[in-house]
């Protein structure tokens, strides 16, 4: 028998003991993240002090008090203003938003004619999400139709003139469709152009590298507004007398120059960090010029760079507001626009209607920026450390 | 593409056509060419067309009477000034809106970027919350917010709303106290200078002694103790000749104080707003981006938490800090033209009212670009010089 042996084996394994009551659950949680220390418990009051005060506030503007639908401003009047609310009531007035929301989609596209831009709205969400989607085959197909069909069919769609469709000129155009189809185009030029100006940047020739540097740096250096001046009222004198171009095409061109600025700068950096060897080994592959920039150097160097890349297109959706400036109505302009409008004329209307864009923009960057951070994370092949 | 079809066709390499120089040297000759006969064009199609719609050419207009009037006005100017007086009156209108957002949006920017980095969840989330609903939203949006959603809609002068330190807020913009110097003020000003001397002074007795010694000198509230107190000895020591213009209610107007119109008010408050998003984005991607490391050694030379901060951390996070910060700076700057919307007569909207009376767009184009581009290269000249100070030296 073994009982008398001196050596003892432990056959089965120690439990493992609960960590101690102050290390789990919701009291450490709370301990570690909100009453730290003393100045921390400071904090956390001052916080649910600024939540208490702000968010209350704010719910109940924006859903308990408000008015959804209305048919003018008497709904988001009080009585002393001549509306049937009751003396000291706010609230948003998203009646306001209701009632002009085909405005603020479209501007003065015509009614009747407004499936057009409906048809297209549908056209590029059908192209885009597959092509957001990484698991969807025929990714060059798909860039092909939303880069260059679309834009072709939705020009001839929008503008009209022909298989019948009434004309609708741009000026008539609006709204979200205006925001949306200037920030398409100016992304859809201001990348090939940025990639062609950092090139030129990073030239050996020193008469195109000194170009694109004046360029870069003059347009960086002056606000958008300047850019859109030049292109409303300089761009005409430039141009022969009688030959005239369309208000929305300069501002398209305007924006277009400005975010490409930008991007060439965001991709000079990423031309930047690709090591040398990656240019000198693509040169003794006996690769040319254009062969060693599209197959080697900026495959790799864009997509260091998505990030940057995102961030110029987010800044050019917002900087296509600006368009309102030169007396063009994008989403903010349409929404400016009917303040004046007397039927809805209350204290809340700029507000809500305010409130409406921002939230508008928001929700495209806001999906364009977290779309960037999913894109980055799936491209990391772990050269980071 | 050019390149390509000319290797394939010709695989001898003797020929001219592939000599790199020879090709760089066409290349930019064609450029030369291309870029010369369009401004030739260009140059020839404005002349023509200046002259057919009857508009001057040159800068004589800057001399002529500008009669327009000008709402804010840092210096003296009226209707009967000349448009080069109007124009300068924009442009300091923008280095005061730019300046003043520049502090503001820093200050803001760093508390809400330091918070995004707390220990403290609640405190955490909502500068998240902050920084990622003003960076989604473009600035033009926030302008109209603060001028038509919050401050058109103030009381009018009669229902001001009360302020501490006597001052108002209405839809007229905001009324505070205007400081208002006596006789013998001087010697405040000069207190204050002689104080701000000895505070460096003792900086840098202190910084010796800590070298050549080891001890300490408790330098930041001798500097305080010797900034604040010497002012106010002055000002006791001169019978108190500062004393305050309050601002009055009376029947339709707010009197006296001084006022800042609400223009003003909306475009600062959300350029700084909208810029300190971005600023709290950098700050807290500078104070990540130095390494653990660093921090864990200053904790084993047994350095309490403050000191770590203030010592270790962020002088090497400033160095990450401030080139961005740079072009924030520069981006707060640019944004500041978007006053025109809101009527605030900043440079771009005086020139653009110059250009809207003279007809000559081409100059006053020009002499935005100009100054815009001046603005930018002297904020950048002056952040490079912080910059190089901060950067690393190496031994």
């Amino acid at each position: 028998m073994q009982e008398h042996d001196m050596s003892w084996v432990r056959t089965e394994m120690a439990l493992a003991q609960p960590a101690p009551p102050t290390e789990r659950g919701a009291y450490a949680w709370v301990r570690k993240n909100l009453i730290g220390s003393v100045g921390d418990t400071v904090l956390t009051i001052l916080g649910i002090a600024i939540v208490l005060w702000i968010l209350p506030q704010v719910i109940s503007w924006a859903f308990l008090n408000a008015q959804w639908t209305g048919p003018d401003r008497t709904v988001c009047t009080t009585v002393t203003q001549g509306g049937i609310q009751p003396d000291g009531w706010t609230g948003a007035c998203w009646a306001f938003v209701n009632a002009k929301f085909g405005q603020f989609m479209f501007g003065t596209y015509p009614i009747e004619e407004r499936w057009r831009p409906i048809l297209v709205a549908i056209l590029f969400v059908a192209l885009l999400v597959p092509m957001l989607i990484p698991r969807v085959p025929r990714k060059g197909l798909n860039a092909v139709l939303l880069f260059v069909a679309l834009p072709i069919v939705a020009f001839f769609l929008l503008l009209g003139g022909v298989f019948g469709l009434p004309v609708v000129e741009t000026s008539r155009w609006g709204g979200l469709l205006v925001t949306l189809s200037l920030s398409f185009v100016g992304i859809a030029v201001s990348l090939p152009l940025g990639i062609v100006l950092a090139l030129g940047r990073r030239s050996k020739m020193p008469i195109i590298k000194w170009l694109c540097i004046v360029f870069i740096e003059t347009v960086r250096g002056i606000p958008l507004i300047t850019v859109l001046f030049f292109a409303s009222v300089m761009l005409p004198l430039f141009l022969p007398a009688g030959v005239t171009f369309d208000k929305y095409l300069r501002a398209l061109i305007g924006v277009s120059l400005f975010a490409a600025a930008y991007m060439a700068e965001v991709i000079r950096g990423g031309l930047q960090a690709i090591p040398k060897g990656q240019y000198e080994g693509a040169d003794s592959l006996g690769l040319g010029y254009w062969q060693k920039m599209s197959l080697i150097v900026l495959p790799q160097a864009l997509k260091l760079v998505i990030p940057g890349i995102v961030n110029t297109f987010i800044g050019m959706f917002k900087d296509t507001s600006l368009v309102l400036i030169i007396s063009m109505f994008d989403l903010l302009g349409v929404v400016k626009q009917n303040f004046a409008d007397a039927n809805w004329a209350t204290p809340q209307t700029a507000r809500s209607g305010l409130i409406f864009a921002a939230f508008v923009f928001w929700l495209f960057c806001f999906g364009m920026s977290r779309y960037s951070m999913y894109t980055e994370r799936r491209l990391d092949t772990g050269y980071k450390r | 593409m050019a390149s390509q079809e000319i290797l394939r066709e010709e695989p001898s390499r003797g020929s001219f056509i592939n000599d790199p120089r020879i090709r760089s040297l066409f290349f930019q000759t064609l450029v030369v060419i291309l870029l010369f006969s369009s401004i030739w064009w260009i140059v020839h199609n404005v002349i023509e067309n200046l002259q057919r719609l009857h508009i001057a050419s040159g800068f004589g207009f800057l001399r002529s009477r500008a009669g327009f009037d000008i709402s804010d006005t840092p210096i003296a100017y009226t209707s009967d000034s000349t448009y080069f007086r109007a124009l300068v009156v924009g442009l300091l209108n923008t280095i005061i809106v730019a300046a003043a957002g520049i502090v503001l949006a820093t200050i803001v920017g760093f508390a809400i970027g330091i918070g995004r980095l707390s220990q403290n969840w609640l405190i955490r989330k909502i500068c998240t919350v902050y920084v990622e609903i003003f960076r989604n939203i473009p600035p033009l949006l926030v302008i109209f917010f603060w001028y038509s959603g919050v401050l058109a809609v103030l009381p009018p002068p009669r229902e001001s709303i009360h302020l501490p330190f006597g001052s108002f807020l209405n839809q007229r913009g905001f009324y505070f106290p205007r400081a208002v110097w006596g006789d013998g003020s001087w010697l405040i000003g000069v207190a204050l200078l002689l104080a701000i001397a000895m505070a460096w002074f003792v900086a840098h007795r202190a910084r010796q002694r800590q070298k050549a010694t080891g001890q300490q000198f408790p330098v930041f509230w001798t500097s305080v103790t010797l900034i604040v107190g010497l002012p106010v000895l002055a000002y006791l020591l001169s019978g108190m000749p500062l004393t305050f213009d309050f601002p009055k209610q009376s029947t339709f107007n707010l009197t006296g104080g001084f006022w800042v119109k609400p223009e003003f008010l909306s475009l600062l408050l959300a350029l700084s707003f909208y810029t300190a998003a971005f600023i709290a984005e950098i700050v807290r991607a500078g104070i990540r981006g130095v390494n653990k490391g660093q921090s864990e050694a200053a904790a084993a030379l047994g350095l309490r938490s403050g000191p770590t901060l203030r010592l270790v951390v962020i002088p090497q996070a400033m160095r990450i800090v401030i080139p961005p910060l740079t072009s924030q700076y520069l981006n707060l700057t640019k944004n500041s033209s978007l006053a025109i919307a809101i009527g605030y007569p900043d440079l771009t909207a005086t020139a653009g009212t110059v250009l809207n009376q003279t007809g000559q767009a081409v100059e006053g184009v020009f002499i935005m670009m100009i100054a815009y581009l001046v603005l930018s290269l002297v904020t950048s000249f002056v952040m490079n010089i912080v910059n190089a100070r901060m950067a690393l030296v190496e031994r």
